[in-house]
């Protein structure tokens, strides 16, 4: 009996964990009833904390929000959309003035984002888009166009091999196979070299958008391959792990092999100041400000164009120093 | 119950000399396996095997399969025990990126980063959680009854959230050459990771099969009701298995952080659980307990290394990574199976029936007491 008692007690536990993954939103402003006092209410649906780039693109909001005098409604879905939806459900049933996330999936939101639209609520989605036909589920779409940030990777290796015609070795390093950022990073860059015959993709795997994963592939792509002129790696994590590689190798990176990356975290300034990493296209997660001036028109009944671009920048070797100590993640 | 297993590495029997001895040991396939692909490799790159000194240290493909193989070896090593004993240790990639996660902050907040003590206080900060976690998994499977799968579970889940909540989701980097030796350092012109490792599975070795600890283990696995007849404590020898496991764990844990010199709460160590079950099985281990070899699983965890070396090295697009993955997988699993190698040879006999009779019929009636 007493070994019985205790099997279901352990049970109870291992639900309970399970359970408690799940998160209802909480409320982060000064009050929780509605736009009684005059202030405008955004619901925010965010994806996880899975990242420094999304705890940076977190505070973000939060700040912009209070800034802004926005009351801010907050929920975390662990990286699981039955949470999002669920949040987002909570949102309408409190009656918020907008309701902004980023899809943790790009499907499955129609009926959530039907609901939202019957109780006249607006609904913008930030960094990921949905695949939904009906496009009146949403005002507009707010992130970082990663095709873009592809061909700003290309471009900068076009321009700096300009006027040699030997050939150019570039080795890639994707990220997750089958996320958006990793295809579309792919193609644009893919898009922008294939012009000119004398760059050629010696090798391309992926590395799972983790440093130990970069460390490990680049590791081999320098033993499968004599001469390598360029490294492009998809976010920054997975360039800082080739750059190991690349000096356990005995060869200087940013100089022998010369390093192209994505994202624009605190690490990569650092080794872009010490001439590790020739350029980073930044990928900006703090979009704080420009949601919570979308928010402000889409409640006025403003026009808001249907796709907004994050504001990004591309930092080389020499912006480095200067950027470094406003790098806020 | 575990078949009778005439091929274990001790007793074997002294029935047929020579080739057939040869293929009946039971690291014989594995080894193949591993030899095969090594061929294969050499085959298409040529230097593959190359080895040379760069920096004072030895250089080259096979180095880095032995040094990013070592943690996986490590994380197998435990996990071996465990299956030994009926059990199976899911919470192993959860507590790699503890491991990785305490070390880390402990040395990222010190005064001194790059000193000897800090390292070592990290260590065993980093040793001695994991060991808490593996009495917790222990208790859980041995005193309380919970079902292996489901007690590891708990912290398969939970302990990434644990390691998040250590790294504050963060990415933690750290610059402490003390602690970059273990995982990224050389000594004898040997990476550090694999001495050690090599060293943990010696130990090991030493202490299951020179003493009755292992075959303790076996009894438990193999026969629990049986061995409790006997009168061996289950419940200490279970507990002791998931703590092996779980320090295991840990030290690959350090090894991967201080690769890299960082800790990532969220990737490191992800799904290593499922990777080291594969190479104790690949190893000949089976999942239903009983009798385990290290030496398989030290084999098993470097086919699998050495197949994603391979795939990296080739070429192999991302997209079909994991189907070429798993055919190879499938192609080590039907090898390994002596009822497939029995059914082969019976068809390749009845198709070449004037084929020396005498040995295959031995080989068949042999091969028909395994399951």
């Amino acid at each position: 009996m007493a070994h019985r008692a205790l099997r279901i007690i352990a049970a109870a536990l291992v639900g309970g964990v399970l359970s408690a993954c799940t998160t209802e939103p909480a409320t982060t402003g000064t009050t929780g009833k509605g736009s009684s006092d005059g202030k405008l209410v955004l619901g925010f649906a965010q994806v996880g904390a899975e990242s420094g780039w999304r705890t940076a693109n977190t505070k973000s909001v939060r700040e912009a929000a209070e800034k802004a005098g926005i009351t801010l409604k907050f929920s975390d879905a662990q990286q699981k959309q039955e949470n999002q939806i669920k949040a987002i459900r909570t949102f309408i049933q409190q009656k918020v003035d907008v309701i902004a996330f980023s899809p943790v999936v790009e499907s499955g939101w129609d009926t959530v984002l039907k609901e939202a639209k019957n109780a006249g609520i607006p609904v913008i989605l930030t960094d990921r888009a949905v695949d939904s036909q009906d496009t009146s589920l949403y005002r507009t779409f707010l992130g970082s166009d990663f095709v873009k940030e592809g061909q700003e990777a290309g471009k900068w290796l076009v321009k700096e091999y300009e006027g040699t015609s030997e050939p150019v070795n570039v080795v890639e390093l994707q990220g997750t196979t089958g996320s958006a950022p990793a295809n579309d990073r792919k193609a644009g860059f893919a898009d922008v070299i294939k012009g000119d015959p004398k760059f050629k993709v010696v090798a391309s795997q992926t590395g799972d958008f983790t440093r130990a994963k970069g460390k490990e592939v680049m590791q081999a792509f320098l033993k499968s391959h004599e001469d390598i002129d360029v490294l492009y790696a998809h976010n920054d994590d997975m360039a800082l792990g080739a750059i190991q590689a690349i000096e356990e190798a005995g060869k200087k990176p940013g100089v022998d092999i010369k390093v192209i990356s994505v994202d624009g975290i605190k690490d990569a300034f650092v080794a872009m100041q010490e001439k590790k990493i020739n350029v980073v296209v930044e990928c900006n997660p703090l979009l704080g400000g420009q949601l919570m001036e979308l928010a402000k028109k889409v409640v006025a009944g403003e026009s808001v164009p249907r796709r907004v671009e994050v504001k990004e920048g591309v930092f080389t070797q020499d912006e480095a120093a200067a950027a470094l100590p406003g790098r806020q993640y | 119950m575990t078949p009778p297993d005439d091929t274990g590495v001790g007793g074997r029997p002294a029935r047929a000399p020579g080739a057939r001895q040869l293929t009946e040991h039971r690291l014989f396939w594995p080894a193949a396996v591993l030899a095969a692909l090594l061929l294969g490799n050499v085959a298409l790159t040529h230097d593959f095997l190359a080895v040379r000194v760069q920096n004072g240290h030895l250089y080259g493909s096979l180095i880095d399969i032995l040094q990013f193989g070592a943690p996986l070896i490590l994380v197998s090593l435990g996990m071996t025990l465990v299956i030994a004993t009926r059990g199976i240790d899911l919470s192993v990639g959860s507590t790699v990126a503890i491991a990785g996660a305490l070390a880390c902050e402990h040395i990222a907040t010190a005064k001194d980063p790059g000193s000897l003590p800090t390292v070592m206080s990290a260590i065993a900060l980093a040793v001695g959680v994991a060991a808490a976690i593996g009495l917790l998994n222990g208790f859980l499977v041995a005193r309380l009854g919970v079902q292996p799968i489901v007690a590891t579970l708990v912290l398969m889940v939970a302990g990434r959230g644990v390691a998040q909540l250590i790294t504050d989701g963060q990415i933690i980097s750290v610059s402490s050459s003390a602690y970059k030796m273990i995982g990224g350092g050389y000594w004898l012109t040997l990476p550090f990771a694999v001495l050690l490792a090599a060293a943990l599975v010696a130990v090991t070795s030493l202490v299951t099969r020179r003493t009755a600890l292992g075959m303790l283990i076996e009894s438990v696995g193999g026969n629990p009701v049986a061995s409790r007849l006997v009168g061996i404590r289950a419940a200490g020898l279970l507990v002791m298995v998931y703590v092996v496991s779980a320090v295991c764990a840990a030290v690959a844990g350090l090894m991967i952080s201080s690769n890299v010199s960082s800790a990532d709460g969220n990737n490191a160590g992800l799904w290593i659980e499922l990777d080291a079950i594969l190479a104790v099985v690949i190893g000949g281990t089976a999942l239903t307990g009983g009798r385990f070899s290290l030496g398989g699983t030290v084999l098993g965890a470097l086919i699998i290394q050495t197949l994603s070396t391979t795939i990296y090295t080739l070429g192999v697009p991302p997209e079909t990574t994991l189907v070429f993955k798993a055919l190879v997988v499938i192609v080590v699993c039907l090898v390994q199976s002596p009822a497939f190698r029995a059914r082969l040879s019976r068809r390749r006999r009845a198709t070449a029936p004037d084929r020396a009779p005498a040995a295959g019929d031995v080989g068949a009636r042999q091969q028909e007491v395994h399951p």
